[in-house]
């Protein structure tokens, strides 16, 4: 294995223009797909913070006995869809239309409001399907007065997601995807062009492991050398963009890991179907 | 040692290059293959190293069959073998020693035995203050040799040589061929393809030739092991 680890770090060396090239394009496919990768993340941040605000407000009917609400809450709060419930008094209401809302301004009486119970929901349980199954369990308590939670826009917002979803899947498959052609013709290059000291190899009776380790080695390297010109050349973007047009957010260091743990792998994997594909050939 | 039993190999564009080839070389021998261009002399040391598989008939090796043999052994069998070609096949990249090491290394050797063997064989062909020197910076006679040392490192039973003088002057060629003689006076089986008839003629060794695919003539035909048959094609 030494031996192979030595070899895998040579051909660095001995055919410095051919490997500059393939950490070059590892470099640029990977940093194809981190760009999109980075405005993936933040769109699904976005919706996120927007999904945060589905919530189902039941109000409370005027004359309800507080008994009866208080365990009403304990009830809700133990829906497995529920992420908090709270209680807003009559006063609460009053006090945050006067904060919020300027025609308010002058409004004192504490009654002119109903109190309500606010439910969020947890991420997952924010279909329209289900806001409508709470809102429905909701209902069925009788001080509950009236319902809303803007059925319409749960339904928007939850269609933008999938779409947002679908579309982000595809794209980074297919980004995937011509990265690891891309990659494949460049490893395959450098292994053409060692076609000659691979026919040693077998001559002297090498086995099809042993010709293969310090390809994938090599392999491996590029893709993680790639990977980290990846890193920067999308760190850099995102600076730019920070600075200039909108502040985004950058991958967390287990995404960029990940990563560069994912341009190893797919010079590990461009590098075995290369040179399997070359072994075979000359078998 | 090694052992063709009417053994034909066709190529996949329908050609056949050998048709019922039969003959059979014993431990210690040292036998030419001659013949023209095209008459499929390359074949049979293809067939004899592994590199092609007969199309019909049965190739022996080192007491393997070509029948039985799955390709997971084919590397452990040639490392038994030593080949060398006209072309040398030396990696331009690395020194000589380094050309020779590497027929160690592939076959899992420590770098503490490969050292010292690779010294002794560079002696063996007198190469051995040129262990340094890239192939560029050797004469073709020099590169054959540094070729045949990497062929010898493993203590093959058997050497496979294509045509080695093909590329060299008459000088270096008699020195290739001294060397070759050399190695086998230690035991070890030479099979030498060539078109060189004069070194042919005066060595006076058994010798093999090859036209259009088939063995026309066996100088060692009718001695043990090896079938009267082939004889009968002598034209």
């Amino acid at each position: 294995m030494n031996l192979a680890v030595r070899e895998g770090l040579l051909s660095f060396r001995r055919a410095p223009t051919l490997s500059a090239l393939s950490v070059t394009t590892i470099a640029f496919s990977l940093f194809a797909f981190g760009l999109f990768g980075l405005v993936a993340l933040n769109l699904r941040q976005a919706l996120d913070q927007v999904g945060d605000r589905v919530e189902i407000r039941g109000f409370i009917a005027e004359g309800t006995a507080p008994e009866a609400t208080s365990v009403a809450l304990e009830d809700i709060q133990q829906f497995p869809e529920v992420a908090g419930v709270t209680l807003v008094t009559q006063a609460q209401a009053l006090e945050r239309a006067r904060r919020e809302l300027g025609e308010f301004e002058d409004v004192f009486e504490p009654g002119l409001l109903p109190a309500s119970i606010e439910v969020r929901l947890r991420e997952g349980a924010r279909s329209p399907a289900a806001v409508k199954a709470v809102a429905t369990r909701l209902a069925a308590y009788d001080f509950i007065d009236d319902i809303r939670y803007g059925e319409e826009w749960v339904a928007k917002l939850y269609r933008l997601r999938t779409i947002a979803t679908a579309v982000g899947l595809a794209l980074g498959l297919t980004f995937a995807l011509v990265s690891m052609i891309i990659i494949g013709s460049t490893i395959r290059m450098a292994v053409l062009a060692r076609a000659k000291e691979i026919q040693i190899m077998r001559l002297v009776g090498a086995t099809d492991g042993f010709i293969r380790a310090p390809f994938l080695i090599e392999g491996f390297v590029k893709g993680v050398l790639g990977g980290l010109v990846a890193l920067a050349l999308t760190g850099a973007t995102f600076l730019a963009i920070g600075r200039f047009v909108i502040q985004a957010s950058f991958f967390g260091p287990l995404l960029a890991l990940t990563g560069l743990a994912a341009g190893g792998a797919l010079g590990v994997l461009a590098s075995a179907v290369a040179v399997g594909r070359h072994l075979r050939e000359v078998r | 040692m090694i052992r063709f039993t009417r053994v034909a190999k066709t190529y996949a564009s329908g050609v056949p290059a050998i048709e019922d080839v039969t003959f059979h070389l014993t431990r210690g021998e040292f036998a030419f293959l001659t013949g023209p261009s095209g008459a499929g002399k390359s074949t049979v040391l293809k067939l004899s190293y592994v590199e092609e598989r007969p199309s019909s008939g049965e190739v022996r090796l080192l007491g393997q069959s070509s029948v039985l043999l799955t390709p997971r052994k084919v590397p452990t069998l040639r490392r038994r073998l030593g080949i060398v070609f006209q072309d040398f096949r030396l990696l331009p990249d690395r020194t000589a020693a380094e050309n020779v090491a590497f027929a160690l290394e592939v076959t899992g050797a420590s770098a503490a035995t490969i050292a010292p063997k690779v010294l002794r064989v560079l002696d063996k062909v007198g190469l051995q203050a040129k262990a340094d020197a890239r192939p560029h910076e050797l004469s073709g006679g020099e590169q054959q040799r540094v070729a045949i040392a990497r062929a010898l490192v493993n203590d093959p039973l058997l050497i496979l040589a294509d045509e080695p003088t093909g590329n060299l002057d008459e000088r270096s060629t008699r020195g290739v061929f001294e060397l070759l003689q050399q190695i086998n006076a230690g035991g070890t089986t030479v099979l030498m393809a060539t078109h060189d008839m004069q070194l042919v003629r005066s060595s006076g060794l058994r010798t093999l030739e090859m036209q259009r695919g088939r063995l026309v003539f066996d100088s060692g035909a009718g001695r043990a092991g090896t079938p009267a048959a082939v004889t009968e094609d002598v034209g």
